[in-house]
């Protein structure tokens, strides 16, 4: 128990975000009409794209002779950069559509 | 240096909430999607150059940059080359990447990690105390990255495999239960590796004998493994039971899955534009599902709980006693539709899936033009949910030019087509599908359609009489005001065009 309040007072701060950030989420697409769905659902799959960054931070802490750790890394990676070009990509190209009709 | 990285990582933060703002409205939507786009290069690069970790900078650079111009050159090869009609997949596969990419993540990390327990407690007293506390929390974050990666993997790859047609409805009794009891173990486990870590920190880590704690970790490690399996399985079987038709209500819950695992990933290395980047797709996806969900007027537990799985046996022998009592339909020469919507004063589209799968957004563009021309006035009539995703047809039409004013929503198409002549559905089923209102016992009932029977006459295109995407029987067909138009979309309008032209 002690242990856990302990993390908690340890990680206030983040835990401060991940509650604004919680409430930021919501409040911001409150409004999306419902054309805007799908666009805004890609939009959002390439933001949370940003574990690229862990995979990067993985990547090159690993051991450069340790071909498992080596191999995960460059995979995540690459899954990663997948999700968020791939997904800013498709994002663009759809809302390239709505704004040839203004 | 790594101050410039926190700004890096501050301006990434802040332009991520920007292009979601700016995302939800039409006006300024594909500025935010490339603001979001700039502040994650910025957040990459900086990473790449400027991230130390005690002093240390990143090696491996081969291995970084290989990996981003494959990752890169794929995506961007994927995004391209896709058609508007398999969008929808796309999405699923790429959220899908990003929820392996955060699995394993969490795998490497528990590699790191589960090295450094079974390191002989010999290094300094200090240390170690103040180690295994926090290294618990790591451990929680770790299992809960891992496994919240693992499902969303695995739930977007079905879904995709569902999305374009390789994957089928499977549903067996008791397979809501099961998944419950898959989940559960699933949390034991994960419980139990953390339980033995906190086991040895409670003792005075220092005193721990190398040799209890090897064959400790080593069944972390095992049971570690199992996690990941058994984690894959749940989103497999999450996914399966739920109908083709909810599939974008899926990707949306595993996009905001994919949202909290990556802000586990922020958790672990206290990067706060992982944190607030997965939050923030974490909370703003789950609005979206539920949103989406109002749009289709049902409810999130409704979709998850699988009615259109569970309703398929029951739809189906329903479906087949109606067949029956329906009778028959009648069928309309092209000829005959094209005379008719000619000399209408107002003709109303109901696009649909159908019309995306033919490719027919712009010959149909070019039927309306033509109306036009003629005098008649020709609007779309748009169902929130028509296509495979919301908004779907909305991107379809704009791409072949069609104008936003002749766009209508629900709402006001519902008060135009008791004055409207004719309404042609091209390739909708279940939007236009009057069970919704009338019969209670069916599985879209009380989801809001398209009065389309309101107008004089009603043209159906569709491929043949099968049922729609919610495998339900739809008695617009048999009502005396409709007639049958079969044939491919494309097809159909190009025959309907050329007619009218000769009239």
């Amino acid at each position: 128990m002690s242990n856990i309040l302990n993390w908690i007072g340890m990680h206030q701060q983040t835990i401060y975000i991940v509650i604004l950030m919680i409430f930021l989420g919501i409040e911001v697409i409150g409004r999306v009409p419902a054309v805007l769905h799908t666009p805004l659902m890609s939009g959002a799959n390439a933001i949370h794209g940003v574990v690229i960054i862990g995979a990067i931070i993985v990547m090159g802490k690993a051991d450069p002779h340790n071909y498992v750790a080596l191999g995960l890394g460059f995979l995540a990676v690459v899954l990663g950069t997948l999700n968020v070009v791939g997904g800013f990509v498709v994002t663009d190209r759809m809302l390239e559509m709505f704004k040839k009709r203004k | 240096m790594g101050s410039l990285l926190t700004i890096c990582y501050l301006i990434a933060s802040v332009t991520f909430i920007l292009g979601l703002k700016m995302l939800s409205n039409p006006a300024t939507a594909r500025r935010g999607n490339l603001i979001a786009a700039g502040g994650m290069t910025l957040a990459i690069i900086g990473t790449i150059f400027l991230y130390e970790d005690d002093g240390v900078y990143l090696h491996n650079y081969g291995w970084i940059f290989a990996g981003i111009v494959i990752g890169g050159i794929g995506g961007t090869f994927a995004a391209r080359k896709v058609q508007m009609t398999a969008m929808p997949e796309m999405v699923s596969l790429f959220n899908g990447m990003g929820g392996a990419c955060a699995a394993l993540i969490s795998m490497s990390e528990f590699g790191r990690i589960s090295n450094k327990m079974g390191l002989p407690p010999t290094v300094t007293e200090g240390w170690h105390v103040v180690f295994y506390p926090s290294m618990i929390g790591e451990l929680l974050i770790i299992l809960l990255g891992l496994i919240i990666g693992s499902i969303s993997f695995a739930g977007s790859i079905v879904a995709w495999g569902k999305l374009n047609g390789r994957m089928k409805d499977i549903a067996f009794k008791g397979q809501h239960i099961a998944n419950i009891g898959l989940l559960l173990v699933v949390l034991v486990m994960a419980g139990y590796i953390v339980t033995i870590a906190g086991r040895e920190s409670t003792i005075n880590p220092v005193h721990i004998p190398l040799l209890l704690s090897e064959p400790v970790t080593s069944t972390s490690r095992v049971l570690f493994y199992f996690v990941f399996g058994l984690s894959l399985l749940y989103g497999v079987f999450f996914v399966l039971p739920i109908g083709g038709a909810d599939m974008p209500v899926v990707i949306s819950i595993l996009n905001s899955f994919t949202g909290v695992a990556a802000a586990c990933g922020g958790f672990l290395y206290d990067n706060k534009a992982m944190l607030t980047g997965g939050i923030l797709v974490g909370a703003a996806g789950t609005l979206l599902t539920i949103l989406m969900c109002r749009a289709m007027n049902r409810s999130l537990l409704n979709v998850l709980i699988g009615s259109f799985g569970g309703a398929t046996a029951g739809g189906a022998s329903g479906a087949a006693a109606g067949r029956k009592e329906q009778g028959s339909y009648k069928e309309i020469s092209i000829s005959d539709a094209a005379m008719v919507m000619s000399y209408a004063h107002k003709v109303m589209i109901v696009p649909g899936y159908g019309l995306a799968v033919a490719q027919a957004q712009h010959a149909c563009h070019e039927l309306e033009k033509l109306l036009t021309e003629k005098g008649v006035e020709v609007k779309y009539a748009i169902h929130p949910v028509a296509g495979r995703m919301p908004g779907h047809m909305n991107v379809l039409l704009a791409e072949a030019d069609v104008s936003y004013d002749n766009l209508l929503e629900m709402e006001q198409a519902n008060e135009q087509f008791p004055s409207t002549d004719v309404v042609i559905v091209l390739g909708a089923n279940d939007v236009v599908n009057p069970a919704a209102r009338t019969d209670p016992s069916s599985p879209i009932y009380g989801m809001p359609i398209l009065d389309v029977e309101a107008a004089k006459a009603c043209i159906v295109n569709k491929r043949s009489m099968k049922p729609g995407y919610a495998g339900i029987e739809n008695e617009l067909f048999f009502r005396p005001r409709t007639s049958m138009l079969f044939g491919d979309a494309k097809k159909v309008l190009q025959d309907l065009i050329s007619e009218i032209k000769s009239i």
